[in-house]
């Protein structure tokens, strides 16, 4: 097999490892309704450290990188979660993510 | 099954007529029809605009709409959400569940209903005269309402 060929096992993707070996958890972040407009924004992508192990820990993570997240997640209690478009809880694990959404409660219908 | 997310009207014979075509098994069709007031909290509204997660919400209203087929012997169903900027007195959402027999019809659109209101990502924003716009709070009566059928869903031995 040529090492041009396409990895199609189910393994770690280790074209995301970060050059000193450690694998850069590459996720995108996004915001909905009002949490969205206290951040400032709707989409960003983050590099997450190894030690933000669930959405508890992104939450924490997320209020110290300034005053706009700190204003969007001052009560965490009421923000909602999602990990690849599905509802979680605060203690879910952050592995494996993709995409980690973030929004009020619902108010559909 | 069918789920639709779109910003502009839906005809509500027209969908009825399309879901029950060349169908004879059916014996019950109901439907349940959202639409925007046009006051919140004694204070009037002029505008609506619901803003959503476009990916999960298709994927919640299809997960939402097969728990209730699991339920309920359903020979048709369907919702359709709304989307963006709407005036009071506009439709936002249609739900249509058909069956052979009117229990489980009826049943089925209030536990599509409720379910979709606890667990659809949309989100609701509401602009008054003075310029003014506020997201709607969550309320403690819709998360009630989805909660009874999970008493039903699990009875107590």
């Amino acid at each position: 097999m040529g090492v041009d060929e396409p990895d199609m096992t189910l393994g770690p993707d280790t074209s995301r490892n970060a050059p000193n070996g450690t694998e850069a958890n590459r996720v995108t972040l996004r915001y909905f309704a009002w949490v969205r407009e206290k951040v400032g924004h709707a989409e960003e992508e983050v590099s997450l450290p190894p030690e933000i192990a669930t959405i508890a820990d992104l939450v924490d993570w997320l209020r110290r990188r300034g005053d706009t997240y700190a204003s969007a997640f001052a009560r965490p209690e009421v923000v909602r979660a999602a990990i690849d478009q599905t509802h979680v809880r605060t203690d879910a694990a952050l592995h494996g993510a993709r995409e980690i959404a973030f929004f009020p409660p619902v108010t559909g219908g | 099954m069918a789920v639709r997310v779109e910003p502009q009207d839906f005809d509500i014979g027209a969908e009825i007529a399309s879901l029950t075509s060349g169908r004879t098994d059916i014996g019950a069709v109901v439907t349940f029809t959202g639409t925007v007031r046009g006051a919140a909290g004694g204070q009037p509204i002029t505008s609506m605009t619901l803003e959503h997660y476009p990916g999960m919400t298709e994927a919640e209203l299809a997960r939402v709409e097969a728990e209730a087929h699991d339920r309920w012997p359903l020979s048709a169903s369907l919702i359709v959400h709304r989307i963006g900027e709407l005036r009071p007195g506009d439709n936002i959402v249609l739900v249509i569940a058909a069956s052979a027999h009117r229990h489980a019809a009826f049943e089925a659109a209030e536990f599509l209903m409720d379910y979709l209101k606890s667990r659809a990502p949309f989100w609701k924003k509401e602009a008054r005269p003075d310029g003014n716009a506020s997201w709607v709070d969550a309320r403690e009566s819709d998360t009630a309402a989805v909660e009874r059928w999970h008493k039903r869903s699990a009875p107590k031995v």
